[in-house]
């Protein structure tokens, strides 16, 4: 091999550490990106489903024949059409695909549509007629387990009792508090929406956008009856996620009516179907006791906590999990007995969202701790820093912190930030924006900081391995990975590492899909920087060994000798330097599985080493309060984040910005209003997310860099952290402003002007 | 079910429309009729702003536009916005920025920011909040956002300093 060609000059392109731009920024700022609900095909057909209006009811019958009469419909479906499985779940398959006897939440699907015109499909749909046995609906979750089970795997999803330490323990100085979480909503923009195209040997591609392909793929095979290998699902275009895609929504569906009419089949939710048709954050029931000596030492926390989890169960176990293991938030305890369990009742189902537990309990033992500064006359944050966990210290879980957890130099730094807020002049600051506020003599500043954490990765001793392969030809490394792009940058972050680890700049990452690669595991729990991160990184080094090896027997050198940098490998020693280009002539490939450290169950006491790594973050929030009408204003938000390494800062920030505003949603806007089972404001218009004139600016204190062991590059999964203590801070902030309880969020006005109860 | 045939003048070209139901939104017709993809539809009533489009040089939603009553008037979508060189200056700004993350605010930001600017060269930042309070976001939190009409307006005060 000669170094004839003329070398490029590479290693121009952004690498770890920089502000990378998104490789799909111009297709998306263009509006040429093709997103799920933007799937065509020639001969596809529009399908669509048809929900119960009931939240509990038997069904008697199902009539279809005038649907099947509607011109252009060329299948209705039902519960008996479903060829394999008739249900699925992620963790446990208690959901029917399609409800056969009973409907168990109101919006639960009972028949499939698939037709050639979408205003066909709304035909027929009227058109089936369905003959209901109404039943009253188990809407408390706090008397559920009392009722008569309404699914056969009974009515609780999961009890969780931990005993961690001592339990005769008493403090001098005790703290008592019951709060409530709302339910909310992800709300991402792009709706549920995919295609199924049936092959001729019977096999089925679906295009859709899902956090997790293989786990969709293996509850869809199952469902229809065929070998996973049977079933290809690659991701079409994704317009958020932020945990609303972890289960599945319309993919059987989609499948069925495909398989069944030998047509591509499309499917798109409205955004009323949507609130319908996905998992919710689960509203959350909390009472808590905290115990401490007279300096301020926690010595104690007592907790109870339900969490609704609605008709069926889906990631409910997990979320239980997190909520209990993380109850008394990232400080030393000693000694703790948090009851926690999951219910199941004829409410929506509720699942993963941003934050998957903690972000109830933050919102908890962040309001007891200042509860408990108060009782002691202590600094809130002083409280905070003097019972601050540090690396060796247990979890409540008897979990030993082994990496890195800079839990005081998160505090300290958001404490300390100078605050840019200034006093509102214009009408459009004041809270409730423009010609609402009465009078601005009524308006009342506070301050509050809340601190929170999270496990990154999945826990409990669940091997969510992520599969990478990397092929190196003509200087070209080629990705192949199935991780879900939902917004969050891996795409990005996949070219940062190919480039750092092997000194190329062109990279190209195939289209997620199940045919080509291995799991990646689930876009959640913070985990895919650090999962498929690794794993590419893995891949990209082993082909980087592989390479200088093969160099190194074709020229005579010892491989030691040669280095691989900026598109050049060179010898040290001279003589020797090959464009990369050139030496990859012939493909180098390598492909990997990445694990994390092991974990394992918790026991009967809800002890044991169940996590990975720990994320930790810190929230400050300045808000103004009208009093009289009960407005709040966020003003300013400050946060520190331990984030391990900043692999790219525009992405990070973005990170940060963005799950804040959704903190901010759940503390003063977002719930997702249900009565006796029924959602009442299943719009955009009765539903508020914040708009850029609620969201305030988000100050970055510090971005707190300590590597983590085992992670690539040392970098922290950073997404979820910004959707804890943001809500908690806020909360606190209107506590401060206006002196009352405030127990639960979101805020509302009410709360505000006609408090129960005022300290 | 077939109606009449009209024409949308779409980016600078007439476009006909034909076997339109009647009551169609302008968003169904560019999409589903027309090819025009980029404006999105996260709600289809009027609340999100992803379907953000220029008639006669005000934006709207045109989800909420009944497509025959636009006939004769310009209708700029996304597609039509990008200099001859590719991106224009808010799309380049937004994607240099980190303003873009899932994507699906994208188009109607940029068309909500494009008109803003086209009107008032200089916004202060509640301005721009203002300004693109119709539009949601559910993946930046709009920081990033105002950071590049920020650069946007840096960008074409540097280019009129220039000129």
């Amino acid at each position: 091999m000669t170094g004839t060609r003329v070398a490029r000059r590479t290693g121009t392109a952004p690498r770890i550490g920089e502000s990378a731009r998104r490789p799909d920024g111009v297709p998306k700022a263009t509006g040429s990106f093709s997103f799920s609900s933007d799937l065509r095909h020639d001969r596809m057909l529009w399908g669509g489903t048809l929900r119960s209006p009931h939240p509990s009811a038997r069904i008697r019958s199902v009539q279809i024949g005038e649907a099947v009469a509607v011109t252009g419909v060329h299948a209705v479906l039902l519960s008996d059409d479903v060829p394999g499985q008739k249900v699925f779940g992620l963790e446990h398959r208690d959901q029917p695909v399609l409800a056969g006897d009973v409907v168990r939440y109101e919006g639960e699907p009972i028949a499939i549509v698939a037709a050639d015109h979408p205003e066909a499909v709304r035909t027929a749909l009227r058109a089936i007629v369905v003959d209901y046995e109404v039943l009253t609906p188990v809407v408390d979750p706090m008397t559920v387990e009392e009722t008569e089970s309404i699914h056969p795997d009974g009515n609780l999803i999961r009890r969780i009792h931990l005993r961690h330490g001592s339990q005769d323990v008493v403090g001098d100085v005790q703290v008592e508090g019951t709060y409530e979480v709302a339910m909310q909503d992800q709300a991402f923009l792009g709706p549920e929406s995919g295609m199924a195209v049936p092959a001729d040997d019977g096999s089925i591609d679906l295009y859709v956008a899902t956090q997790w392909l293989h786990s969709d793929r293996d509850q869809v095979a199952d469902c229809m009856g065929l070998d996973p290998e049977k079933v290809r699902l690659t991701l079409a275009g994704v317009g958020g996620a932020f945990g609303a895609r972890e289960d599945l929504s319309l993919h059987v569906h989609l499948c069925m009516l495909a398989q069944h009419t030998g047509r591509p089949v499309k499917m798109v939710y409205s955004r009323e179907e949507s609130f319908h048709g996905h998992v919710h954050r689960h509203p959350a029931q909390m009472w808590y006791r905290h115990h401490a000596d007279r300096d301020g030492t926690l010595v104690r926390v007592e907790a109870r906590l339900i969490l609704d989890g609605g008709a069926y169960a889906s990631s409910s176990s997990a979320v239980i999990a997190n909520a209990t293991c993380f109850a008394a938030g990232p400080y030393r305890v000693p000694s703790a007995e948090i009851n926690g369990a999951a219910v199941r009742t004829n409410n929506p189902p509720c699942g993963a969202m941003r934050g998957f537990g903690a972000v109830q309990t933050c919102f908890a033992h962040e309001a007891q701790m200042d509860r408990l500064a108060k009782a002691l006359g202590m600094d809130p944050v002083e409280l905070r820093l003097h019972n601050a966990l540090v690396p060796g210290d247990k979890l409540l879980t008897g979990q030993t912190i082994t990496g890195t957890a800079p839990v005081a130099e998160v505090i300290r730094t958001c404490a300390e930030h100078p605050s840019a807020a200034a006093i509102a002049t214009d009408p459009l600051e004041l809270p409730g924006g423009t010609g609402r506020t009465a009078d601005p003599g009524h308006v009342v500043r506070g301050e509050a900081l809340a601190l929170g954490f999270k496990n990154l990765m999945f826990s409990e001793g669940f091997d969510d391995s992520s599969e990478a392969s990397c092929r190196l030809l003509d200087g070209v490394a080629t990705i192949t990975s199935a991780c879900a792009e939902v917004g969050q940058g891996f795409v990005t972050v996949v070219q940062q590492i190919v480039r750092e680890v092997l000194g190329v700049d062109e990279v190209v990452l195939l289209q997620a899909s199940t045919a080509d690669v291995g799991s990646a595991g689930s876009t959640s729990a913070s985990r895919q920087t650090w999962m498929s991160g690794g794993a590419v990184q893995e891949a990209c080094g082993q082909v980087r060994v592989q390479l200088l090896e093969r160099l190194a027997t074709q020229c005579g050198v010892d491989t030691d000798d040669l280095v691989l940098a900026d598109g050049q490998i060179v010898s040290l020693s001279g003589g020797l330097e090959v464009d990369l280009a050139v030496a990859t002539e012939e493909p180098v490939e390598a492909s990997v599985v990445f694990r994390h450290a092991p974990t394992w169950p918790l026991d009967e006491h809800g002890q044991g080493s169940a996590h990975v790594a720990f994320a930790f973050s810190a929230h400050r929030a300045i808000v103004d309060v009208d009093t009289e009408l009960g407005l709040v204003k966020v003003v300013e938000l400050t946060t520190s984040q331990d984030v391990g390494r900043v692999l790219n800062p525009m992405q990070v920030v973005g990170q940060l910005e963005g799950g804040a505003a959704q903190g901010v949603g759940l503390a003063v806007m977002e719930e997702v209003l249900v009565t006796d089972g029924r959602i009442r404001n299943a719009s955009f218009t009765d539903y508020l997310v914040p708009t850029a004139l609620d969201m305030p600016p988000v100050e970055i204190a510090a971005l707190i860099e300590q590597a983590e062991p085992g992670a690539p590059f040392g970098a922290k999964g950073i997404g979820e952290a910004p959707a804890i203590s943001s809500t908690a801070a806020v909360a606190a902030a209107i506590r401060n402003a206006t002196g009352l309880n405030l127990p639960r969020v979101p805020v509302r006005p009410v709360d505000i002007v006609f408090p129960e109860g005022a300290t | 079910m077939s109606a009449d045939t009209y024409s949308l003048k779409v980016n600078g070209t007439d476009r006909q429309v034909t076997e339109s139901l009647p009551g169609e939104s302008l968003l169904r017709v560019l999409r589903e009729r027309l090819g025009f993809h980029g404006s999105k539809n996260a709600c289809e009533e009027g609340e999100c702003g992803s379907c953000t489009v220029v008639v006669n040089g005000q934006t709207v939603c045109s989800c909420l536009v009944l497509a025959e009553s636009v006939t004769g008037y310009e209708i700029t979508t996304i597609e039509g916005v990008a200099d001859d060189d590719g991106l224009s200056d808010v799309q380049q700004a937004f994607i240099d920025t980190g303003a873009v993350q899932c994507g699906f605010c994208t188009p109607g930001l940029v068309m909500s920011v494009g008109a803003l600017l086209d009107s008032v060269p200089d916004p202060d930042e509640l301005a721009v909040r203002e300004a693109i309070s119709g539009n949601l976001c559910r993946c930046t939190g709009y920081g990033r956002i105002i950071e590049a009409v920020s650069q946007t307006v840096d960008g074409r005060r540097d280019d009129g300093s220039r000129s």
